[in-house]
């Protein structure tokens, strides 16, 4: 029995933002089980009472002087994009009209 | 004059006294480049004009000021970068076809603290493609071959960089680590790579693979070369809050100290994973640090193969979400342009951040992360440093990666404890085996102490001079 169901690997890439052909999907379905095989053997240990180490340095609250300073120019940030109009990036429309 | 053979401390000697000029550093790194890198393909690009115009400005410069060299220690020496950091108006790709012909408007800040210390960098070499791998087998162009046997792979993911220090292509090189992905290639290819700990170089500018792993390293001929660049690159960065700021030592000067009573920990743990060729190596090397002076301490440690699914979960997760970033709108190209070991690892990374699995996996991982962590801190009250093998075996055939999709994970368990945990950790050549491939000793302290893991790793390499050794090419 698969650990995953092709849905599953199809809501997954849906989140990811990939668009995957049917022959990845079944390829990643599999590798995946196998990989959360190997993963699975972490619930042998015991992590209760055991908080999280999200970054190691122990950091936080780290600021900065807030005062303005140079910045990119907007055609410099403009150059590489795959369309622009004025100086927007231009992308799909998400609302529509009625 | 086969300038290139120098290391980076001879040729800033060189310099200093006027017995070469950087123009001809640079030319006999260009010829060398020119003659073997069809062979290895260590770099993705090299830029001739502007390393050369650069070189003549360096000279003009040292022509002009006698005392230059104080506050630009890397002067007229050329170098590597591996293609993860920006570098302004030079393509930089991370060996992927999503990114290919990116010119980023701006350098990472490792960059420019190599360019403000006056290094010219030749080019940008090639790498597993976002640094998703342990072999440079995944880069999106091209395999790397290691300068010691081309049919063998110089490990990964900075194996560009690693080769082409090891073929004396460059005097030194930039790579990357965000579990083995300096000191493994450093290991393969026989030349020393320094993962310092993390946060100690600034990530900004490099592109993101598990942001609370990566760190910036040197990948260099010797010990005292990974010192020189260390204290380049190191230090505090208004660009990266994980930056630490605690103060950077002087690594030059703690190099050569005497450190009496030092206590080395040795884990069997660790001994029993590598083979026999690697493990008897690291014994050797062990019994001369002996000699020396040190104590070695037989020490138990976290079982290092829970490492690899803690690592793999973090690692992945980090990676679905940095590089939800590429979306083909400011720059690059769209999503599908992914290789197919980018896609896997953002399809589990995914999968553990999501609603209903992110307790069980992403969670779960950082709270044994905790566990490794205290682990690695119970060892540090029995012994100053820790020793073993850096990799498993020496370098693996081309090839032997392919359908083998948790190869970097598994490859890298040696060190994937001490990235996990945020420590340093260098590697150095122990010895060679039968098929005179290297084998790599690794050396981890606890956080902050590249001081100590460069003296004793300077003590041993100096006792052995294996960096005289040079491969066929």
């Amino acid at each position: 029995m698969d650990v995953f169901s092709l849905d599953e690997v199809k809501h997954i890439a849906k989140l990811a933002n990939l668009d995957l052909t049917p022959d990845e999907i079944k390829k990643y379905q599999k590798q995946l089980g196998e990989t959360l095989k190997y993963i699975n053997i972490l619930n042998k240990i015991d992590t209760k009472n055991v908080p999280p180490t999200n970054q190691t340095n122990k950091l936080s609250n780290i600021s900065r002087v807030d005062i303005p300073s140079d910045s990119l120019e907007s055609e410099k940030v403009l150059a590489q994009a795959s369309k622009s109009y004025n100086d927007f990036f231009e992308v799909k429309g998400i609302l529509k009209k009625e | 004059m086969d300038l290139n053979f120098l290391s980076l401390s001879e040729a800033q000697e060189g310099l200093e006294k006027k017995q070469f000029s950087s123009k001809e550093l640079v030319q006999d790194c260009l010829s060398r480049i020119k003659k073997i890198d069809s062979k290895i393909s260590a770099f993705l690009k090299v830029d001739v004009a502007l390393s050369l115009k650069e070189a003549t400005n360096k000279d003009e410069l040292i022509k002009s000021d006698t005392k230059v060299f104080l506050n630009r220690p890397l002067l007229g020496i050329p170098i590597s970068i591996k293609d993860n950091y920006c570098t302004k108006d030079l393509e930089t790709t991370a060996a992927s076809k999503l990114l290919d012909h990116y010119i980023p408007p701006y350098d990472a800040t490792v960059v420019k603290k190599l360019k403000d210390a006056g290094a010219i960098i030749l080019g940008k070499t090639n790498m597993d493609a976002w640094a998703h791998g342990s072999s440079t087998e995944a880069s999106d162009f091209f395999t790397t071959k290691n300068p010691w046997d081309i049919k063998k792979l110089p490990g990964g993911s900075s194996g560009g960089s690693a080769a082409s220090v090891s073929a004396h292509e460059v005097i030194a090189s930039i790579g990357s680590e965000t579990a083995g992905s300096i000191r493994q290639p450093a290991s393969w290819c026989g030349v020393v790579g320094l993962k310092p700990t993390y946060g100690r170089v600034s990530r900004y500018g490099v592109i993101a693979m598990a942001s609370s792993t990566d760190s910036p390293g040197p990948i260099t001929k010797t010990v005292e070369d990974a010192a020189i660049i260390l204290s380049v690159i190191a230090g505090e960065d208004g660009y990266d809050a994980t930056a630490s700021p605690i103060k950077v030592e002087n690594y030059n000067d703690t190099l050569k100290e005497d450190n009496c009573n030092l206590k080395i920990g040795i884990s069997d743990d660790y001994l029993k994973i590598a083979d026999d060729e690697t493990a008897k190596n690291v014994l050797e090397a062990l019994k001369v640090l002996e000699k020396m002076g040190a104590k070695i301490i037989k020490i138990k440690l976290f079982d290092p193969k829970y490492a690899i699914s803690v690592y793999t979960i973090l690692q992945r997760s980090e990676v679905s979400s940095n590089l939800a970033r590429y979306d083909g709108i400011r720059y690059g190209k769209v999503r599908s342009n992914f290789g197919d070991e980018a896609k896997r690892r953002i399809i589990l990374g995914t999968y553990c951040l999501s609603s209903g699995y992110y307790d069980k996996y992403y969670l779960k991982a950082q709270k044994i992360r905790t566990l490794i962590c205290k682990d690695f801190e119970k060892a540090f009250n029995e012994v100053d440093v820790i020793i073993g093998p850096t990799t498993p075996t020496p370098a693996l055939p081309v090839g032997i990666t392919k359908d083998q999709f948790m190869f970097g994970e598994k490859a890298d368990v040696l060190v994937e404890p001490s990235t996990i945990a945020g420590l340093p950790g260098i590697s150095l050549n122990c010895g060679f085996s039968l098929e005179n491939l290297p084998i790599g000793l690794q050396i981890i302290g606890p956080v902050f102490s590249e001081g100590l893991i460069l003296n004793i790793a300077y003590k041993y390499e100096q006792s052995q001079k294996l960096f005289l050794k040079k491969p066929k090419l």
